[in-house]
Parts: structure tokens; C-alpha cells; sequence
């Protein structure tokens, strides 16, 4: 495996920059749970803890896209098994909606997904993260870096 | 704020793919930060030490600590921060053990990622404000759902702890599936005997209000003070007045309804109480085998009850408690193993599940404990079991192994020989699992003392075939240690059925909003160290509802979460959390979007010089943040998971 870097131009060798916002009760404990059980990933996903699917503002996700991320992920309990009761029935509309309204600001849908995966499902949280890192590395570096002034805090860092 | 970095090694966990000397080198460079250091274990008594120190010797306002996930970690640190003085919420956890170290294979890619994951959790850490918990009043009641062996223990323990219980169950009497066994394992005691008097227990306790045929409807509210909607189903008899005489029993003309308590073997009639020592011993009504109720012509029971209990117009009846927590112990249901062409499918009578079998061998069974088998009544000479019919099975979808049953079929098999002396029992088995005090010598036993014959290998199929001594089953299956086929001439056979969660356990689960596992059992909040607790506050499990046991681990488990509520109430009052929802009101346009958003009614209109604004009523308010996500001024805001900390931690990582 080649070592991945930003700021390598080079699709295969560059590390993808996604974030990723998981509830507190279900899929950050799934995603804990594959920790656990060791069900390795590849790494280019940061993830942000929120306590529900719910309290995602479309804003976060828009915000991520246009600051560069090159992918957003949501996930959240399974529809009617939410810790708030009812909180991911309304992150779901709300996903959908942004999902459908990223092409009018010229950023491709596939760009951003949303999941459900529940605290004991360690397996099905490495699948939805394997396969959407590789869905975007496929989809390449976001274009909306291409002409970004380089800055690299972690080279700052010496890292 | 002067910030503070611990990154923790988690002895080799963490260190071996993390270079977390690097990352505590980095995060000397992030804003805010005036001290970082590495230690060992973080969580350790000295590891927790120096924390302290450190908080005092730099004057440090905030800490952030990167080590596991705070879903394990976070309290514990949240202590130590505030033994030195510091609000226990200037505090952050970067989780690079579950999250990064566990997960990813290469060192470097790693320690960048773990560097992010640190800077994210300063530049939250750095718009965190201090934050105090306030005290609730708690509910001294506990509902327990589900009257089986742990049920029973969870609700006798809390009663005599001084906790008013609630006991609801499903079916018309408790005592669950050991109620249905004739004998227990590994000291063949009788299983009746054992449990009898905890169920009468339950019955007389002052402290225990027990609803049987009753089900939960809805659980509104959180730890301290759920609202438990409680629904008791119609059994068209006032159990107020029924006496449990029987005597409608032996009156009623519909003498073919199917015999849950009996797993099915023999009918029963449409009013009945399920067994003699049935707790509460009352009739019940199946509406859709009672011929007064199908057709309006009949009524003998109404006519034999010398109390005048039969009430053929009774309806369901709704009612709500409140508790201070729940306690979950729906048990198990057989799983189906009709899906099992080879074994018939359910097509020959005389192939039954060893929960039938067990019904067979009880004195108080429908054959009075003589061994018949359904099909011509006759009693077997051979005996067959077929173990692990449908656990260990992926095929099925069932890859786990159901526990228990490698005991029940040395015991059904000791039983068989004492019950016909002169029968010959055979045990097809994968493996002998047989983990317990006693346990193994008990399948021992069967094999050496009782002479069944273990035969380690899968039955292909069975048929049924005529022979000379009549009509039998031909069992054909491969000796795997042998190398052989093996072929049986069976009277009966025998499925160790394997078990999977309650029938309706995910509806319940949903309800109390705790998560299941994709076989439906409850999914507790630790695999290892917190077995009772769920990540829902004030919910516990007992039983096989969260994983399949026997008896005594059941038993156990009854108990703990018992000990759990009982601390969780013993002082009457809880802490909330406060982490809740706040409103800027010069931003406030009274819309009310957030009013009609909240799950729980925590947000309520109110005056502020003539302009409707909204206000949070804090006790009430649960944290999750969808109002926060539904403002459009942005003017609630849910503390310590603001907008701005989210919209920090974002640029944080698009900085990177």
C-alpha cells in the first residue's frame, strides 16, 4: 500500500479527505464496535460525534463540501429504532433533500451519503466505510481544491 | 483557555500503529494548547494522576484526551478533570484507539489522522463553556417486562429492595419457559418445584403489581420518570372475580383450541387456565377458537363460573404507570425449524422439538408424563436427537449456538432411560458444549451411566418407512468420527431446536429505544464490562433477551440488573445531564418550529415583552438537537454541540 498524503496529486496515492457524522447511540458505537472486533478500514474518514442523525444541519455537510472535503457521510440509527424516538425519520428528509439539491451548486451527488447502521453492526459499518472511501477516490479530488493555495498543518507539524 | 493534551498509548493498543509521541508533539503547535504529553495508560490510577497534576501545575482551563472512545472513557475522565477543579465539561476525548489505531493498518496514515482527530476535539474544546447538572426527582417504581425466570428474579430482588414493581407479561400466567420444563439441569431437580414458589412469591409480594397478558404499548419519557403505556389484552373473564376453579374448563364445548402452554401437543379448550401451578391462576378466553364469541350461541362457561366471571363483552384495556426505569426480560422464542425440508418440514408427526418432548415427559404434561408419541400414541423404543437444528447454521441465518442445548439433550436423554428402561437413546452433535460447573460431567453421565449412544455428525434426512414393529423413522446421518454412515431406526425423534430473541423483542426494543443485533436480541452497553446496562439511561436486560443462557446465568442476570436499578434509585434523585438546548432570544423569532420539532415537548412558547419566543424547560430536554438543526435564525442552541463547535471541527479538518 502506498503512502497516502493529501496533497499528492496522485488519485492512487492520495488520502481522500471525508467526514463523517455519526450519532452518539448507534452507528458511533457500530463504528466502535468494528474497532473492536478489528474490522479494519481504510482511514481517510474523520469522524464528528453528534448526539442524533437529527441534529445534522445541512449546513455542516455543505459547509465540508465547499471548504474541500472531498466526501461527507451521515449515518445514524436505523429508521425507527432511534435513541431521540424520532429523530433520524427527520435527518432522513432532510438528507435526501440535500442529496438531491447538491448538483444545483455543482457538486456531485455521490460526493455525499447517508447510512444507517446500528451500535452492534461493527461488519456493516467497515462495509458502507470501505465502499464509500472507494467510492470517492474514484470520483477523484474535489475540484473545488484544484486551485487551493497549499497549506498542510500537519507538515507544519512535521508529520 | 489554556488547553491541556494527553495521548494515551494504551500500552501497545494504541502505540503499535500510531506514533503517539508524534501526535503529542503536534499538538504542542495547536491553538490554544500550552501542554501535551504521552502517557502509558491514561486511565490508570497514575495515568489520571498526572492528568490532575498537570491541570494544576499549568493552570490548564480545558483537557483533551485522546485515547479510546469516549463512549467508554468519557466519565472517567470527566471525574479526574473535575478532582482538579476544573468543570467537568471542559473536556474532550479524540478517539484514535476504536477509531483509528484498531481500524487502520498503516502507521502513518494513522498518526496524521490521529493528529486530526486531536485538533478537532481542541478547536470543540475551545468553544465549550462550563456547564452544571441539576438534580430530578426519580420515580421509586420499576417496570419489568417479561414474567420468565430472570423476570421474576429482577422483580423480586427490586421488590425486596423497598421498589414498588410493575411485572408485565405477555402470556396468561409467568414463570416463561421454565415453567414448561419437567426437570433442570445439571441436578435433574425439578423444575416446577424450584420455580413454584418464587412465582407465588411474586403473586403475594405487597411490593408487586404483576399484569399478566398484558403488553407494552408505548415508553415516553427517560430515566427517572418513563411513561409506560401498558395495554391488558381481553381475556373475556373478570379476573377480579375468577377463582381459578376450573370448572368452565371442564364445561366448555370447544375442545380443539391450540395449546401454547403445551407447545401445541394435544388441544385444549377454548377457555382455560394454561397449567395448574399458574400464577395468576385465572381463565382466559381464546376468542378465536370460542364458539359464543364466533357465533353468539353457547355460553356453558358463563354458566358453569359459580362467581360469574365470564364477561364476553370485555375489551382491551389501556392504562399508563410511571417508573423510574425498565428493566427488559423477554427471553426467547424456539426459532422456526420448518425451514428444514430434510427433517420434514414439519410434515411427520412423530419429529417434535425438544421443548414438546420436554411437555411429554411432565406429570403435569398432556399425556401426565408418560412418553407417547403424537402420531399412534404408542411409547418409543428409539429415541433419536438431533442437535443444532438451526444454531450453528449460517445457512439459516443462525451462525451462533444457542448455549443450552447440549445440556437439555443429555438430560432429555437420562430422562428418556428412567422414564422406558429398555430404550435406546442416540444424540447426533457437532461438538459437546458443555461450559459449567457440573456440566460436563452431566453429558458424562448420559453417555456412561444412561448408555445414550453420541453419535458427532449431521442427520441428511429422515423418512418415515413401514416396518415389521410398525411404522418408524429412518434416520440417516454420517459418523464423522467413525467415517461411516449411519443409519437409525427412530420412533421418535427429537430436534434441539435452536433459540432466537422474543417473537416481538425488536418492537420492544424500539420502544424503549435501545438498539438489537440482527438476530433481535438487545444489545447491551458493553460486550464485557457493562452486560445488564443499555446505552439508553435507567433501561437494563436480564435473561436470554440479550443473549441466550441458561438458568442459572439468567438467574444471575436478574439479579445484577436488580442491583442496578436499586442503585440507580436508591437516593430518590438523578443528576441531568446538561447538555441541553438554550435559546438566544434577540435571535428568537417565535416561530415555533422548535415547539413542534422536540420529541418531548421540552420546548414551550412563551412572553418576553409581548413577542412569542421559545423557551427549553431543561429537565425535560434530552439533548438531541434537532431543534438546533431546525432553527432557521440559529437562535437554539444545543450546549456543547453547537453549531459553531460542529462548523469548528469541520474547518479543522478541511485546514488539514
Amino acid at each position: 500500500m502506498p503512502l497516502l498524503n493529501k496533497h499528492d496529486r496522485r488519485p492512487e496515492h492520495r488520502e481522500a479527505r471525508i467526514v463523517g457524522f455519526l450519532c452518539n447511540w448507534c452507528s458511533y458505537g457500530g463504528a466502535d464496535t468494528a474497532g473492536v472486533g478489528r474490522y479494519s478500514q481504510p482511514s481517510d474518514l474523520r469522524i464528528i460525534r453528534v448526539p442524533c442523525s437529527g441534529r445534522v444541519n445541512p449546513l455542516f455537510i455543505l459547509k465540508a463540501l465547499l471548504n474541500g472535503a472531498d466526501g461527507v457521510l451521515v449515518s445514524g440509527c436505523h429508521p425507527r429504532d432511534c435513541h431521540y424516538a424520532e429523530g433520524n425519520f427527520y435527518a432522513r428528509r432532510r438528507l435526501e433533500a440535500v442529496k438531491r439539491f447538491l448538483p444545483t451548486l455543482g457538486i456531485d451527488p455521490r460526493r455525499f451519503e447517508y447510512s444507517w447502521v446500528s451500535a452492534a453492526e461493527g461488519g456493516r459499518w467497515q462495509k458502507v466505510v470501505t465502499e464509500f472511501t472507494a467510492q470517492i477516490h474514484s470520483l477523484g479530488p474535489s475540484p473545488l481544491m484544484a486551485d487551493a493555495p497549499e497549506f498542510d498543518f500537519l507538515k507544519e507539524c512535521g508529520i | 483557555m489554556r488547553i491541556g493534551v494527553f495521548i494515551c498509548h494504551c500500552g501497545s493498543n494504541i502505540a503499535a500503529t500510531v506514533d503517539v509521541p508524534e501526535v503529542a508533539a503536534a499538538a504542542r503547535r495547536m491553538p490554544e494548547v500550552v501542554y501535551a504529553s504521552d502517557n502509558m495508560y491514561s486511565c490508570s490510577e497514575p495515568g489520571q494522576q498526572a492528568i490532575v497534576e498537570a491541570i494544576q501545575a499549568h493552570n490548564l482551563g480545558g483537557v483533551v484526551v485522546a485515547s479510546c472512545s469516549p463512549r467508554m472513557h468519557e466519565p472517567t475522565f470527566r471525574k479526574a478533570v473535575e478532582r482538579a477543579g476544573l468543570n467537568r465539561y471542559l473536556f474532550e476525548m479524540a478517539n484514535i484507539r476504536e477509531h483509528v489505531a484498531w481500524v487502520g493498518k498503516h502507521k502513518r496514515a494513522n498518526t496524521a489522522k490521529a493528529t486530526e482527530l486531536v485538533l478537532m476535539a481542541v478547536e470543540k474544546l475551545r468553544l465549550n463553556r462550563t456547564l452544571a447538572p441539576r438534580k430530578i426527582p426519580a420515580t421509586r417504581k420499576v417496570l419489568v417486562v417479561g414474567g420468565g425466570v430472570a423476570g421474576i428474579q429482577a422483580a423480586l430482588d427490586c421488590a425486596e429492595g423497598g421498589l414498588s414493581v410493575v411485572l408485565v407479561e405477555r402470556e396468561p400466567s409467568i414463570g416463561g419457559k421454565m415453567s414448561k420444563l419437567d426437570k433442570t439441569f445439571p441436578t435433574i431437580d425439578c423444575s416446577s418445584c424450584v420455580l413454584g414458589p418464587k412465582m407465588v412469591e411474586v403473586a403475594q409480594h405487597e411490593h408487586i403489581d404483576l399484569h399478566a397478558y398484558s403488553e407494552i404499548v408505548s415508553v415516553t419519557g427517560y430515566v427517572g420518570n418513563f411513561a409506560v403505556t401498558i395495554r391488558k389484552k381481553a381475556a373475556y373473564v373478570d379476573w377480579e372475580k375468577c377463582t381459578g376453579c376450573g370448572l368452565c374448563m371442564e364445561r366448555c364445548p370447544s375442545l380443539k383450541a391450540h395449546d401454547r402452554f403445551n407447545e401445541g401437543i394435544g388441544a385444549t379448550t377454548a377457555i382455560n387456565i394454561p397449567f395448574p401451578q399458574a400464577i395468576p391462576k385465572k381463565a382466559t378466553i381464546s376468542a378465536a377458537h370460542c364458539i359464543r364469541l364466533k357465533t353468539g350461541k353457547c355460553g356453558a362457561c358463563a354458566k358453569a363460573c359459580p362467581s360469574g366471571a365470564i364477561d364476553y363483552e370485555d375489551q382491551d384495556r389501556e392504562f399508563t404507570v410511571t417508573v423510574g426505569a425498565v428493566v427488559a426480560a423477554t427471553g426467547y422464542d424456539l426459532t422456526d425449524w420448518k425451514v428444514y425440508g430434510e427433517y420434514g418440514a414439519g410434515r411427520y408427526p412423530d419429529v417434535i422439538t425438544a421443548l414438546q418432548y420436554e411437555r411429554l415427559l411432565t406429570a403435569s404434561g398432556p399425556t401426565q408424563g408418560r412418553i407417547k408419541r403424537p402420531s399412534d400414541g404408542k411409547e418409543p423404543k428409539t429415541v433419536v436427537f438431533i442437535q443444532c437444528v438451526g444454531s450453528r447454521d449460517p445457512s439459516v441465518g443462525r451462525p451462533y449456538c444457542s448455549g443450552f442445548c447440549c445440556m437439555y439433550t443429555a438430560k432429555q436423554a437420562i430422562q428418556t432411560k428412567e422414564h422406558l428402561p429398555d430404550s435406546q437413546s442416540y444424540v447426533f452433535y457437532l461438538d459437546i458444549r458443555a461450559p459449567g460447573k457440573g456440566y460436563d460431567e452431566f453429558t458424562r453421565r448420559a453417555q456412561e451411566e444412561y448408555g445414550a449412544a453420541y453419535v458427532r455428525g449431521r442427520v441428511s434426512m429422515l423418512y418415515p418407512i413401514k416396518t415389521p414393529d410398525g411404522e418408524k423413522l429412518l434416520v440417516r446421518g454420517a459418523d464423522t468420527l467413525a467415517g461411516s454412515q449411519v443409519e437409525v431406526e427412530a420412533d421418535l425423534v427429537v430436534l434441539a431446536v435452536g433459540a432466537g430473541a422474543a417473537e416481538h423483542a425488536p418492537r420492544l426494543a424500539e420502544k424503549l429505544r435501545i438498539p438489537y443485533d440482527a438476530h433481535g436480541f438487545f444489545l447491551e452497553g458493553h460486550p464485557t464490562l457493562k452486560p445488564i446496562e443499555t446505552n439508553t439511561a435507567g433501561v437494563y436486560l436480564a435473561g436470554a433477551c440479550q443473549g441466550l443462557k441458561d438458568i442459572p446465568a439468567s438467574v444471575a442476570q436478574g439479579s445484577g440488573a436488580a442491583a442496578k436499578v436499586l442503585g440507580l434509585l436508591s437516593r430518590g434523585e438523578l443528576e441531568s445531564d446538561p447538555q441541553t438546548a438554550g435559546v438566544n432570544l434577540t435571535r428568537c423569532t417565535g416561530c415555533g418550529k422548535c415547539i413542534d420539532i422536540c420529541p418531548y415537548g421540552a420546548v414551550q412558547e412563551l412572553e418576553v415583552r409581548g413577542k412569542p419566543k421559545a423557551g427549553v424547560i431543561e429537565a425535560v430536554c434530552q439533548g438531541c438537537g434537532l431543534c438546533t438543526a431546525t432553527c432557521p435564525q440559529g437562535a437554539i442552541q444545543l450546549s456543547h454541540c453547537t453549531d459553531n463547535q460542529i462548523l469548528a471541527e469541520v474547518e479543522a479538518l478541511c485546514r488539514c
